[in-house]
């Protein structure tokens, strides 16, 4: 094909800016959370996450000294200070009324209500005079555009991870995660030997219920096993949640591990078999190892499935701050911090590092299972 | 750290405990029907016979419990009242067709399933074409599969930011708004638009799912024979018309996977939904409102109703896979 291609450079080019495109395309929305996370959060709000690497323009309302710090100078009331408190900036505009924000630049003496002026220069020092004495104990609005540095920070994280709870739901997601993905993998296993090598009535039948089962709704399991485990006294516990995921795991794994299985090569076994060993041993020392790319494939699937579960976690374990993994901390959140997208998109990420870092330390076991399961399924 | 460390010792006991089954259970039988001695040959056989049961004990019991047990239940349910106690026929299958949120959710299902299978397996398709031609198409290919590990709702969050809406005065932080203000154009609420909310929900499902389209169809693409490409190579043909009239054609089996892997995925979207809209503003899917008239509604027979239609939905693609399994064998 590339011989062909390679007579055709302007088609060639459009092949490499398509794929350009879709790939900015699919990969913008994720950029920028993460860059969005690591800002300011008053700079976050304040302007979008593609411009800032570059100075941010802000408009801020910021208060004057109050009126017991004030100074008398040749019959003046003085109030003196700095609009920046910590960091250093650049006051661009500057007003004192909330209609005209804007309205005067750095360095001029604006007439005021009463007599009293004020003026603003461009480091942000103020100046505000009066003929009478000021009164405001917290002291007098001033309207400045400014320009700030680009803040990049980890307090975000910080933030969400110890004052939000999200550690706490870290840690409950890797409880949940942790045994719903190695508990089904072996369970999965002796059954897809079966259902590849052993001989028995009704074989057939099986395979098709596991095929069927793969795609059941999970809604339809929901109402029958809350008042199951109800009624037999699981509740809303790890123990329940670690067999539903295991339970709902199953038609996959059989199926993906029969297909891998099956696919052995057939004079192994059956030399095996004629050595004299049974079943059992056949599946322990030879099909095991031999399986490990499947059993690797499978694992990666339930445990990106399960850790990325919202409706099996908040069906079957508590929605109350011991019990909340992650999924359901953020879907909480985009409830009550709808807003706060500090806090949104830092959380978000935590969320999506741990299954991001496996995804592309194990993407070729991930692949090879896709195909297994569904390029010859079909 | 506690329940961590309980979750490995878990998961330690469980796996311990497996391989203790299918060990123990295995010397039982070698014990009941030893194969020396003067029933050897018989015994052999008889357990042969009972092995596989053996092997698949722990998996069909599962099986049972939770994935077939529950469709009887639901059957039950759904012609029970909201509590599952008193017998009510088929009230809630009249309330369910009267029903306007019904009707809503339902429409909206039809109007995902005619969408979204097909834009993920088109632009899977499209990618997987191009990138199959290019020196860099690896990462390409791997930072468009990306999505698929990230959560629903974390996707959802992710575009919810881009989706974002401010007023006109302020400056907007949500990219798509900004492209608009850019070229002139008034920022708009995405999310709260009737019917067009449905789609802005339905592209995060299309960016998830295109990845997994593009994966397995360049698989298949790559598993045509040469000799048919040379052959139309040969007869004059350019790119695209050995893309469309030879490739195509001879994928059509993957497509038909990739179509309706991502069908019955469609049919159980729920998060998105709920992280999004949580079904205002005429978005409503059947898979929400089942969970709504679970746990807002506390209406079990309701509830089990609407599942058992996602059932009825799912049921053809449940049909045909098993009959291609049929095939297959």
């Amino acid at each position: 094909m590339g011989a062909i291609l390679g007579k055709n450079s302007a088609l060639t080019w459009v092949v490499h800016i398509s794929v350009l495109l879709l790939v900015l395309l699919w990969t913008i929305p994720t950029v920028g959370l993460l860059i969005s996370s690591l800002r300011d959060k008053d700079q976050l709000v304040a302007t979008g996450w593609w411009p800032s690497f570059s100075t941010v323009e802000r408009n801020l309302i910021k208060r004057s000294a109050p009126a017991s710090e004030q100074l008398k100078e040749t019959g003046k009331y003085l109030l003196k200070g700095n609009v920046f408190a910590d960091q250093a900036g650049t006051v661009t505009a500057f007003g004192w009324r909330s209609q005209k924000p804007g309205a005067y630049v750095p360095g001029d003496t604006v007439q005021m209500r009463k007599g009293k002026t004020l003026k603003i220069e461009a480091d942000g020092r103020y100046l505000l005079t009066s003929p009478t004495a000021f009164t405001s104990k917290r002291g007098a609005r001033l309207f400045v555009t400014v320009l700030e540095k680009p803040i990049f920070t980890l307090d975000n994280y910080s933030e969400v991870l110890f004052a939000e709870g999200l550690g706490k739901s870290f840690l409950n997601t890797m409880t949940v995660t942790i045994p719903a993905t190695v508990i089904p993998i072996l369970i999965a296993a002796f059954a897809a030997y079966a259902l590849a090598w052993m001989e028995f009535p009704g074989r057939a039948i099986f395979l098709a219920i596991v095929v069927g089962l793969l795609v059941v709704p999970l809604q339809m399991s929901l109402i029958p096993l809350l008042k199951l485990y109800t009624n037999i006294g699981i509740g809303k516990s790890y123990l329940g949640i670690w067999l539903a995921h295991t339970g709902f795991g199953l038609p996959l794994a059989i199926y993906l591990l029969r297909n891998y299985i099956a696919g052995l090569p057939r004079e192994i076994i059956e030399s095996a078999r004629v050595d004299g060993a049974n079943d059992f041993q056949i599946f322990v020392r030879i099909i095991l190892p031999l399986s490990f790319p499947a059993l690797a494939s499978f694992a990666i699937f339930q445990f990106l499935w399960v850790w990325n579960d919202l409706l099996i976690a908040t069906v079957f374990l508590g929605n109350n701050e011991e019990q909340l993994v992650m999924t359901g901390r953020l879907r909480e959140m985009l409830g009550s911090r709808g807003g706060n997208w500090e806090i949104l998109t830092a959380s978000a990420f935590v969320s999506i590092l741990v299954p991001l870092i496996v995804f592309f330390s194990l993407q070729k076991y991930l692949v090879r299972g896709l195909l297994s399961g569904s390029v010859k399924g079909g | 750290m506690e329940q961590v460390l309980l979750a490995l010792f878990t998961m330690v006991v469980a796996v311990l405990g497996c391989i203790g089954y299918f060990w123990g259970s295995n010397w039982l039988l070698g014990l009941i029907y030893p194969d020396k001695g003067k029933n050897g040959a018989a015994n052999i056989q008889k357990s042969a016979a009972l092995r596989p049961w053996l092997f698949m004990g722990p998996a069909i019991l599962l099986l049972s419990v939770y994935l077939i047990y529950p469709v009887f239940n639901s059957l039950y349910l759904s012609l029970h009242g909201s509590s599952g106690q008193e017998f009510v026929g088929f009230a809630n299958y009249t309330w369910l067709i009267n029903d306007e949120k019904f009707a809503e959710s339902f429409i909206n299902n039809m109007l995902w399933l005619g969408i979204v299978p097909a834009a993920s397996t088109f632009f899977g398709l499209l990618a997987a074409a191009l990138t199959d031609r290019i020196s860099w198409g690896n990462i390409a290919k791997s930072l468009i599969f990306m999505p698929m590990a990230i959560s629903f709702i974390g996707a959802s969050i992710i575009w919810k930011f881009v989706y974002d809406f401010r007023g006109e005065e302020v400056e907007q932080i949500g990219i798509l708004n900004a492209i608009l203000v850019h070229f002139g154009a008034e920022p708009q609420a995405w999310i709260v638009m009737p019917v067009w909310n449905s789609v802005f929900l339905m592209i995060i499902l299309i960016w998830i799912q295109t990845g997994f389209a593009m994966v397995i169809l360049s698989a298949a693409l790559r598993g045509i024979p040469e000799e048919t490409l040379e052959a139309a190579t040969l007869d004059g043909a350019n790119p695209l018309q050995i893309f469309l009239q030879i490739k195509v054609p001879q994928i059509w089996g993957s497509v038909a996977v990739v179509w309706t892997t991502i069908t019955i995925l469609v049919l159980k979207v729920f998060d998105i939904v709920m992280a999004m809209t949580n079904g205002q503003w005429g978005s409503q899917v059947l898979a929400n409102y089942m969970f709504d008239w679970m746990f807002r509604g506390h209406d079990f027979g309701r509830s089990a109703t609407i599942a058992l239609v996602i059932m009825l939905l799912v049921l053809p693609v449940m049909i045909w896979n098993v009959r291609n399994l049929r095939k297959e064998n």
